[in-house]
C-alpha cells in the first residue's frame, strides 16, 4: 500500500493495526493505551543491589532466551557496555533468540554483527545504525527487518507496549550501590542520561552497569534506585575520548560557514525570529556554525533566545553563560563542556527522551520549538529527507530527532552542500524517506536557498528580507549537471529494516539490496 | 565546454579572491560565496614542480566550470620565469576573462604579455582583443612606473599592488594605519585614476585580525580603490558592505541622473540639485554609484 509519501509499503507489515504514513499530526487527539512493566518487589530492607558480574545481574533477573534487552546510546561510540552485555548473555549464559532495543547503535557496535551471523541476535530496534551492523542487516542476516525508530517513536513505543523491554541495561557514569545514577562525578561522564528513562520506568528489569560506583545516596538522579533492580560494577563503561568530544568546535569551513549565514538570515527574516524564541541545532559543521551569526543578529535585534533543547554542545552553554539564553534543557550531550555544565549552570537542565520528542505523550518539547536546522544525507524534491541510507542503500545512519523536531518545529531548515563528492544531495527521490516533506520547510544548501510551496508564508519572509530563493527542482537540476544523473538503485523483495515515523505508522521501508553486476 | 561572454573592461571588481589552481575543490565553484572576480593562481601558489599539473587543472575547470557572472582571472608567472609564456596560451585556450601580470615593472612588461597574448589568441581562434589584463606593482620601479603601465594598453582594466613583495623591498612591514604603504597606494591610485583604470588593493592576511582587516578596508575605501584581493571567502562580505553605496548617495545619483536627462534635453548644460551646482562632470561618478547600488542588490531602476 502507498503510503502519504508515495512510498510503496508491504502489506505484510500492516498488521496489528499498523497503518502506513498518512500525514503530519495523523494520531492527534486518538488515545495510546500504556503498557505497564512486570516488576519485582523489593519491600525488605536491602544493604546493596550490587552483584559480581553481569552474568550474575543477568541470571538474577531472570534472562531467558528470547527476550529483548535495552540500552541507551549516551555513551556514544566509546559505549562498551552493549559488547559487554550481550557478549555475557550469548556467551556464558549460552542465550539466543534475542532482540536488542537500543535508542541508538554504533560502529562501537560491530562486534554484535557475528552475532547476528550466528542467528543469536535475531531483533534490531534502534534509531542508529552503522559500521558492521548496517552492513550484515542491509545484507538480509537478520530474520525479521530491523526496526527504526525516531528518538520521539521510540519512547512513544515503549510506552505503548509496542517494544516490551524485558531487563534493560543502562551505562551509568555513577551509580550508588542501590542504583541511583547520574552521567556526571565518574571517569566516563557523558552529562545527561535523557534517553535511559523511559527503559527504566517500562522494563521488567533494570541492571545498572557502572565503573564509578559512589555513596549512597547519589543525587539528584537521573535513572532513580525505585526501578532498579541489579547494579554491576565493570573496569570501564567506555572510551571517554569516543563518549564526548573535548570540545565542539566552530567550522572554519568557508563552505560551512556561508551556508550557516544564509541559516541564520532566513532564521531573522521569520516573525518567530523574536525576544523569547527557541531554537534546537545539530553539530555538524554547518547546523553548529549557525549558533555564530544567529548571535550576531540577536545582538542587533537587540533580543534573546528564550529557551534551546536538543543534543547540546558547548557553544550553546557558551550563549547560557553568557545571559543570551534563557534555558538549555538537555536530552544528550556532545562535548565535554556540555557534560560540565549540567545541572552545573543554572538553567541548564536534564530532559528525558520522551519529554525531548515523544509524539503521544501530552507535552514534548518539540511541538514549542520555533526553529530547528537540521542536517541531510539526501533530500529530494518533495522536501524528504534521507538520515540513514547511503547512496549504496546500506544503512548507515540515524534518524534521531530529525523527524520529531522537523515535526513539532515551526520552522525546519535543512542545511547541507549540494553535492557530497560524486553524489548529489539534492536528489528526484531519496533513498529511504526518514523525515517526510510535509515537515521540511526550508533548504540551505551552498548553491542556493529553496522554500518548500507548503510554506508561502516563508517565501514571503525571505523576499521581504531579499533573500534569493530558487525552487528545489533547480537545485536538484545543478547538482546533476554537476555529478550527473546516478542509476537507481536495484533492490530485492525482502524488507531488511522498516522505517517507523514517529507516530508509529509506515513511513518507508529498506530492502535488500541486489549486488550490483556488469553488464556483459 | 562553457562558453564565456566577452569580458567587459570595466565591471564592478569589489573582491578578487584569490586561489590556488591546483586545487580543484577550491576551484571547481569559488563563484559560490559571491566575490565579484575569482584569481586563479598559478604563480607564488603553485610549488615549481606543479607548475605543469596547476596548468592542467586550470584548463579544465574553465572549460568546464559554469562560473556564471563571476569574473575569471588568471595571476600567471613572472616575466623572469621560464613558465610565463605557457600560462598564457593556458588562459587564452581555456578563455579566461583577464590575466594578471605578476612582478609588472614597466609598460614594456605589459607590452610583451600583450603580444603572447595576442599571438595565442590567433593561436586558439580565440578574438582578438577579447582577454583583458591587469598588472600587479609589486616592487619599488613598478610603482615608480605605475602611470606608464597603466597606459599601456587598451586590454588594462586595473592594476593592483601586491603588499607582500613590495613591503620586503621598502624594508617595512604592515602597520596599522597603513603608513608603510600610503605613499605607494597613493601614487598607483593617481596613476589608476589618470589612465582610466581601476585600482585594486592587496590581499589582507591575518584571518584572525577582524579589526585590522576592516581598518585596512575602509581605509582602502575612503583612498578611493575600486576594490581589494582576498584570501578567503570569509572576507568578502565586509567589503561588500563597505564598498556599497549608501542610501543618501544612491538617492542623489537618482536625482542628478534624472535632472541631467531633462535638463540636457531642454538645452541646459548646468543645474541644481538640492541647491548643488551639477554639471556633466558629476554624470560618471552617479551612474557608478547606482551601478555598484544594483549590484549591492539595494537599488533596481533603469538610468543606468
Amino acid at each position: 500500500m502507498k503510503n502519504a509519501v508515495g512510498r510503496e509499503i508491504p502489506d505484510f507489515l500492516l498488521t496489528n493495526g499498523k497503518e502506513v504514513y498518512q500525514g503530519k499530526n495523523y494520531m492527534d487527539g486518538k488515545y495510546i493505551q500504556k503498557a505497564s512493566p512486570r516488576t519485582r518487589r523489593y519491600e525488605k530492607p536491602q544493604e546493596s543491589k550490587l552483584v559480581e558480574t553481569l552474568a550474575d545481574a543477568l541470571r538474577a533477573c531472570g534472562a531467558k532466551s528470547g527476550m529483548t534487552f535495552s540500552f541507551h546510546h549516551h555513551l556514544r561510540d566509546g559505549d562498551f557496555v552493549v559488547n559487554m552485555v550481550m557478549k555475557a548473555a550469548i556467551e556464558e549464559l549460552g542465550l539466543d533468540n534475542l532482540t536488542i532495543a537500543a535508542s541508538s547503535l554504533g560502529s562501537a557496535h560491530d562486534p554484535i554483527a557475528d552475532y547476528i551471523e550466528q542467528g543469536k541476535v535475531v531483533g534490531i530496534q534502534t534509531s542508529g545504525i552503522r559500521g558492521r551492523m548496517g552492513e550484515v542487516v542491509s545484507a538480509g542476516k537478520l530474520p525479521t527487518p530491523a526496526i527504526i525508530r525516531s528518538h520521539g517513536g521510540r519512547p512513544r513505543a515503549i510506552e505503548g507496549g509496542e517494544v516490551h523491554i524485558d531487563i534493560a541495561f543502562i551505562a551509568a557514569p555513577t551509580s550508588d550501590c542501590v542504583g541511583n545514577c547520574r552521567g556526571i562525578g565518574g571517569k566516563s561522564d557523558c552529562g545527561s542520561m535523557g534517553y535511559a528513562m523511559t527503559d527504566a520506568e517500562y522494563a521488567d528489569h533494570v541492571v545498572i552497569v557502572t565503573d564509578c560506583l559512589v555513596d549512597f545516596p547519589n543525587m539528584p538522579a537521573s535513572v532513580e534506585a525505585i526501578n532498579v533492580d541489579a547494579v554491576v560494577v565493570v573496569d570501564s563503561i567506555g572510551n571517554p575520548k569516543k563518549i564526548a568530544s573535548a570540545a565542539a568546535r566552530i567550522s572554519q569551513n568557508p563552505r560551512d560557514l556561508m551556508m550557516a549565514e544564509n541559516v541564520a538570515k532566513v532564521i531573522a527574516s521569520t516573525p518567530y525570529f523574536k525576544d523569547g524564541f527557541s531554537f534546537q541545532t545539530g553539530v555538524g559543521g554547518p547546523s553548529l556554525a549557525a549558533n555564530l551569526f544567529l548571535e550576531q543578529y540577536m545582538d542587533e535585534r537587540n533580543i534573546k533566545m528564550g529557551w534551546a533543547i536538543g543534543g547540546i554542545c558547548g557553544p550553546m552553554v557558551e550563549l547560557l553563560k553568557k545571559g543570551k539564553v534563557g534555558k538549555v534543557i538537555d536530552v544528550q550531550d556532545f562535548d565535554l563542556d556540555a557534560v560540565r555544565s549540567i545541572n552545573q549552570t543554572p538553567n541548564h537542565f536534564e530532559m528525558s527522551a520522551s519529554q525531548y520528542a515523544n509524539p503521544a505523550n501530552k507535552g514534548a518539547f518539540v511541538n514549542k520549538l520555533d526553529f530547528v536546522v537540521l542536517a541531510a544525507l539526501e533530500i529530494d524534491t518533495g522536501f524528504n529527507v534521507n538520515v540513514l541510507t547511503g547512496s549504496d542503500g546500506v544503512l548507515r545512519g540515524a534518524p534521531g530527532g530529525h523527524p520529531d523536531t522537523a515535526a513539532g518545529s515551526k520552522v525546519c531548515i535543512i542545511v547541507t552542500p549540494l553535492v557530497r563528492g560524486r553524489m548529489a544531495t539534492v536528489c528526484e527521490h531519496v533513498v529511504t524517506v526518514t523525515t517526510p516533506g510535509d515537515c521540511v520547510d526550508v533548504l540551505v544548501t551552498d548553491y542556493g536557498i529553496a522554500v518548500n510551496p507548503l510554506r508561502p508564508d516563508l517565501v514571503e519572509c525571505l523576499d521581504n528580507a531579499g533573500i534569493p530563493h530558487v525552487s528545489i527542482e533547480e537545485l536538484k537540476e545543478k547538482a546533476y549537471s554537476i555529478v550527473g544523473r546516478p542509476d537507481d538503485l536495484q533492490w530485492e523483495d525482502k524488507v531488511i529494516a522498516v522505517l517507523e515515523a514517529r507516530d508509529g505508522t509506515i513511513l518507508d521501508v529498506v530492502r535488500k539490496i541486489r549486488p550490483y553486476q556488469l553488464d556483459g | 565546454m562553457i562558453p564565456r561572454p566577452r569580458p567587459e573592461r570595466f565591471r564592478l571588481r569589489r573582491t578578487m579572491m584569490f586561489m590556488n589552481a591546483q586545487k580543484p575543490g577550491l576551484i571547481k565553484d569559488a563563484y559560490i560565496y559571491g566575490c565579484d572576480s575569482i584569481m586563479l593562481d598559478l604563480e607564488d601558489a603553485v610549488a615549481e614542480n606543479q607548475k605543469d599539473a596547476a596548468r592542467f587543472s586550470l584548463y579544465h575547470a574553465l572549460k568546464t566550470v559554469d562560473y556564471g557572472d563571476t569574473e575569471v582571472i588568471v595571476r600567471i608567472n613572472g616575466l623572469d620565469t621560464p613558465h610565463w609564456q605557457e600560462d598564457i596560451r593556458v588562459c587564452v585556450a581555456g578563455g579566461a576573462d583577464g590575466i594578471r601580470i605578476a612582478k609588472c615593472e614597466s609598460a614594456q612588461d605589459v607590452k610583451t604579455v600583450e603580444a603572447a597574448v595576442e599571438a595565442a589568441e590567433r593561436e586558439f581562434g580565440v578574438e582578438v582583443g577579447r582577454t583583458l589584463l591587469m598588472a600587479a606593482l609589486e616592487s619599488p620601479k613598478g610603482i615608480l612606473n605605475a602611470y606608464e603601465i597603466c597606459a599601456a594598453s587598451e586590454r588594462m582594466f586595473g592594476v593592483a599592488i601586491s603588499g607582500g613583495d613590495f613591503r620586503k623591498c621598502m624594508q617595512t612591514t604592515p602597520q596599522r594605519d597603513g603608513v608603510d604603504m600610503l605613499v605607494a597606494r597613493g601614487q598607483m591610485l593617481i596613476a589608476a585614476r589618470a589612465a582610466g583604470i581601476q585600482c585594486f588593493d592587496t590581499v589582507f592576511t591575518n584571518l584572525d585580525d577582524t579589526e585590522g582587516f576592516e581598518a585596512e578596508v575602509l581605509q582602502n575605501k575612503a583612498m578611493g580603490f575600486d576594490g581589494k584581493s582576498l584570501i578567503n571567502p570569509k572576507q568578502i562580505r565586509f567589503v561588500h558592505q563597505v564598498f556599497a553605496p549608501t542610501e543618501k548617495e544612491i538617492t542623489q545619483a537618482e536625482k542628478i541622473l534624472t535632472a541631467y536627462r531633462e535638463q540636457s534635453a531642454a538645452g541646459v548644460g548646468v543645474f541644481t540639485v538640492d541647491g548643488k551646482m551639477i554639471d556633466i562632470a558629476f554624470i560618471p561618478g552617479a551612474e557608478r554609484t547606482l551601478k555598484l547600488a544594483r549590484a549591492c542588490g539595494m537599488w533596481e531602476g533603469d538610468l543606468v
